[in-house]
C-alpha cells in the first residue's frame, strides 16, 4: 500500500444516512477470493435506478464519496472498501462512520474523512452547484474543499493519518514488539483454552 | 479505584502501550470463516508469514455452504456453486498449510462460527475473541470482549495473535423489570436497538446490565450480544454468573476438575465493581416490550406485534423521516396497516442470532400439530450441525417437516442469502435473523426481523401472529 497525501477528482453525493455494507457490496460478490474486481458490484441494487448518483455523467471519474451519517455500517466485510476503492474512490466524506468500516478503511488506504454534520451540508450544497468542481482531500492538513468555495476540517485519529500518508504496512509495525508478544504469552494464564487438544484438568 | 467489566478484560490483553500507536491488544481465540479470510492468507503467503497461534485459530464453513443437497451427517456431495466450492476449498488448503483446525462440513462441530465457538466451550469469560465476522459480538455473553473485524486485522492477528485497538466508550444498556410472557431476548434486543438508534452504540463497547438481562439464559444472552453491532457497537458484554458457569461446564474445552474451579475465581472477579461509572447509559423496562417486528430496513425501525406501521412523519429528525419515507416504499408498506395484517411468502428460522436450540425449541413448541399457511414457504436452518443433531435427538424435526417446514443442514443461509437460499424480488419475509437492509436475503427481497416464537405463529397465519393468536 502506497503512501496517501492528496486525493483530487470529482466527488459524488449519495444523500442517505446509514449506508451499510449490504449496499455497497450485496453478499453475493463476497464469494470472490481476490482483493480487486469488486467495482461493478459497487451499489449494484442502487445502480438499477438510471437516476443513482453513479449512473451520471461523469460519476466513473469521481474520487470522493460524500454521504451521510453511519456510512458503511453492517457487516465487517472489507469487500466494501474494496469495491469502492476499485471502483476509483479514494476518501469517503461522512459525518460519522461505523467503527469496523472506518477500520478497514484506513487498513486498505481509504481516506475516511468525518466532517461535522453541517460541514457535509455546506458540502454537498456546493457539490449540488458545481458538480463538476474539484474536490480535494488534504490528509496532512485534514482538510477537505470543493472549488475553492467550501473548505471544512475532517477528523482522523493522529495514527491513522500517519498510516495513511505513509502507507504503513501495520504487520511490519507490530512485529518490532516481537519479545513484548513472546512475554505476554509466557504468562498467559493456564486455564485459558486452546483449540486444539481438549483442557486438562 | 472502580473498574469495569470491559476495563478488567481490556487491561488484562494490552501487550504492548507504545508512544503515539494505539495499544496492542492480544487475541485468545481467533475464528475464521472460508469469506472473509482467503485474501488475509494470501497476504501471508505474499509475505512470506506463518500463523502465529495455530492453537489459538479455528475455523469453519457457514456463509456459503448449501444447506441443502449434500448429506447431512457426512458433508459429501457436490457444491453446485463453483465459487462457493473454490472458497471452501481454498480453506481447507489454507488450513491443512497452517496446520489450523478446521470444523468442515461433514463434522459434527460445523456451524456458524458464532454458536460452534460456545458450543465447544472455547468461548470463556475474560477473553478477548475476533473473527471477520461483526456478529463476533455473540460471544460476549460470557464476559469475553469480542468484535469483528475485517480482513486486513484477519491477517494481522493470524500474523501476530494481536489488534491494534483503539480503546473504546463504555456504554450500559441497564434492563430492568421482568419480560411478559411472550417475549423473548430478540424481542429485547430489538427494543434495545429502537432506543438506541443504529449509529447509537458507535466508539462503545456496550455491556448489558440488570434484572431482565440475568434472568437471560446463555442462549438468550448471546442472541442480546449478537445484535450489538445492529446499534453501532462493536461489542457488547455480560458480565458472567452462575449462569455462564453452569453453561460451561464440562464442555470440550472447558477447564475441568481442580483447573475449572481456579477459573471461577478468576471469572467470579470480571464483574463491573459496585460504584463504577459509565461513559454513557440507556435504561430499559423490559416489562413494558412486547413481541417485536420490523417495518423497515434498519433494525431500529420496529414496533410492537399489536402496533401498525407508523406514519414516517412520526420519525424525530428530517433524516429519520427521509429513511422512513425510503424504507416505506421499499418494503411495500402503508402508514396504518396492522403489523398482523401484512401477509408473507417466507419463514427463515435460523441464523447466529436465533439458530440454536432453545430457539428451535420455542418454534416447534407453536407449530407442533399445527401446518404451515398454504403458500408460505417455511424453513429451519439450525445453527451447527450438534444442533441439528441434538434438535433430532429431541424429535423437532418432525414437529417441523410434519407441519410443512424444511428442515436444512446448518450455516448462515437466508440470513444473508450467500448459499443460494434467497428471497425473490418482491418477496416478503418473517426471519429471525439479525438484519433487514434492502436486499439482504436476496434483491428486492422484504425482511421482517422477528422472534423464533413469532416466525413459527406467523408460519402458521401467513400474516404476522404472535402464538397466542393460534
Amino acid at each position: 500500500m502506497s503512501g496517501l497525501r492528496q486525493v483530487i477528482g470529482r466527488g459524488v453525493v449519495i444523500q442517505r444516512s446509514d449506508v451499510d455494507t449490504d449496499q455497497i457490496i450485496p453478499a453475493a460478490w463476497l464469494k470472490r477470493v481476490e482483493r480487486t474486481g469488486f467495482g461493478a458490484g459497487l451499489f449494484e441494487a442502487w445502480r438499477a435506478d438510471p437516476e443513482f448518483p453513479l449512473n451520471r455523467p461523469g460519476a466513473d471519474q469521481a474520487r470522493v464519496l460524500l454521504s451521510g451519517s453511519n456510512f458503511g455500517c453492517g457487516s465487517s466485510r472489507e469487500h466494501a472498501v474494496w469495491a469502492l476503492q476499485d471502483y476509483g474512490f479514494q476518501a469517503v466524506v461522512a459525518p460519522s462512520f461505523a467503527d469496523i468500516f472506518r477500520g478497514n478503511a484506513i487498513s486498505s488506504g481509504l481516506v475516511p474523512a468525518q466532517v461535522s454534520e453541517d460541514g457535509a451540508a455546506r458540502l454537498g450544497v456546493a457539490l449540488a452547484a458545481a458538480p463538476d468542481a474539484e474536490v480535494v482531500i488534504d490528509v496532512a492538513a485534514r482538510t477537505v474543499s470543493v472549488g475553492s468555495e467550501v473548505t471544512e476540517p475532517f477528523e482522523l485519529a493522529d495514527y491513522a493519518q500517519w498510516r495513511l500518508l505513509e502507507g504503513l504496512d501495520d504487520i511490519g509495525l507490530t512485529l518490532r514488539h516481537e519479545d513484548e508478544i513472546a512475554a505476554f504469552e509466557r504468562q498467559r494464564p493456564a486455564h485459558l483454552p486452546s483449540v486444539t487438544g481438549s483442557a486438562s484438568d | 479505584m472502580t473498574a469495569r467489566l470491559f476495563d478488567k478484560v481490556w487491561d488484562r490483553h494490552v501487550v504492548a502501550s507504545p508512544d503515539g500507536e494505539p495499544p496492542l491488544l492480544y487475541i485468545d481465540l481467533h475464528l475464521i470463516h472460508e469469506v472473509t479470510s482467503p485474501q488475509a492468507f494470501e497476504g501471508l503467503a505474499l509475505a512470506g508469514r506463518r500463523v502465529r497461534r495455530p492453537d489459538l485459530t479455528l475455523a469453519t464453513m457457514d456463509h456459503d455452504v448449501p444447506t441443502t443437497g449434500l448429506d447431512p451427517v457426512t458433508g459429501d456431495g457436490v457444491i453446485a456453486d463453483p465459487l462457493a466450492a473454490e472458497q471452501i476449498a481454498r480453506l481447507r488448503a489454507n488450513c491443512a498449510q497452517h496446520g489450523i483446525t478446521l470444523h468442515g462440513l461433514g463434522s459434527r462441530q460445523q456451524g456458524i462460527v458464532h454458536v460452534i465457538g460456545p458450543q465447544l466451550g472455547l468461548t470463556q469469560p475474560g477473553m478477548t475473541v475476533v473473527c471477520g465476522d461483526s456478529h463476533t459480538s455473540t460471544h460476549g455473553a460470557f464476559g469475553a470482549l469480542a468484535f469483528g473485524i475485517g480482513t486486513t486485522e484477519v491477517e494481522h492477528v493470524l500474523a501476530t495473535q494481536t489488534l491494534r485497538q483503539v480503546k473504546p466508550q463504555a456504554m450500559a444498556v441497564t434492563v430492568e423489570g421482568e419480560l411478559p410472557a411472550g417475549c423473548t431476548a430478540k424481542d429485547l434486543v430489538l427494543g434495545i436497538i429502537r432506543a438506541l438508534g443504529v449509529g447509537g452504540g458507535a466508539g462503545s463497547v456496550i455491556e448489558y446490565r440488570g434484572a431482565a438481562i440475568r434472568a437471560l439464559t446463555m442462549e438468550g444472552r448471546m442472541t442480546v450480544c449478537n445484535m450489538s453491532i445492529e446499534g453501532g457497537a462493536r461489542a457488547g458484554m455480560i458480565a458472567p454468573d452462575d449462569t455462564t458457569f453452569a453453561y460451561l461446564e464440562g464442555r470440550p474445552h472447558a477447564p475441568k476438575g481442580a483447573a475449572f474451579e481456579r477459573a471461577l475465581d478468576d471469572w467470579r472477579s470480571l464483574a463491573t465493581d459496585d460504584g463504577a461509572q459509565f461513559d454513557k447509559e440507556i435504561r430499559i423496562d423490559a416489562s413494558a416490550l412486547r413481541p417485536a417486528v420490523t417495518w423497515g430496513t434498519t433494525p431500529a425501525q420496529s414496533v410492537s406485534i399489536d402496533d401498525v406501521v407508523p406514519e414516517p412523519d412520526s420519525a424525530a429528525t428530517p433524516a429519520a423521516r427521509q429513511a422512513a419515507q425510503r424504507a416505506l416504499t421499499y418494503m411495500d408498506l402503508k402508514p396504518g396497516t396492522a403489523i398482523r395484517d401484512i401477509a408473507v411468502d417466507t419463514i427463515f428460522i435460523g441464523s447466529c442470532t436465533n439458530g440454536r436450540l432453545e430457539d428451535l425449541r420455542a418454534a416447534a413448541e407453536v407449530i407442533r400439530g399445527r401446518k404451515v399457511h398454504p403458500g408460505v414457504r417455511a424453513l429451519v436452518v439450525p445453527g451447527s450441525a450438534l444442533v441439528r443433531a441434538q434438535a433430532e435427538g429431541e424429535g423437532l424435526d418432525r414437529d417441523f417437516t410434519q407441519a410443512g417446514f424444511e428442515w436444512r443442514s446448518a450455516g448462515c443461509s437466508m440470513c444473508l442469502g450467500m448459499n443460494g437460499d434467497i428471497l425473490a424480488p418482491g418477496e416478503r419475509s418473517a426471519s429471525t435473523s439479525n438484519r433487514n437492509f434492502e436486499g439482504r436475503q436476496g434483491p428486492g427481497g422484504r425482511t421482517h426481523l422477528v422472534s423464533p416464537a413469532v416466525a413459527a405463529a406467523t408460519a402458521v397465519a401467513g400474516h404476522f401472529a404472535a402464538p397466542t393468536d393460534l
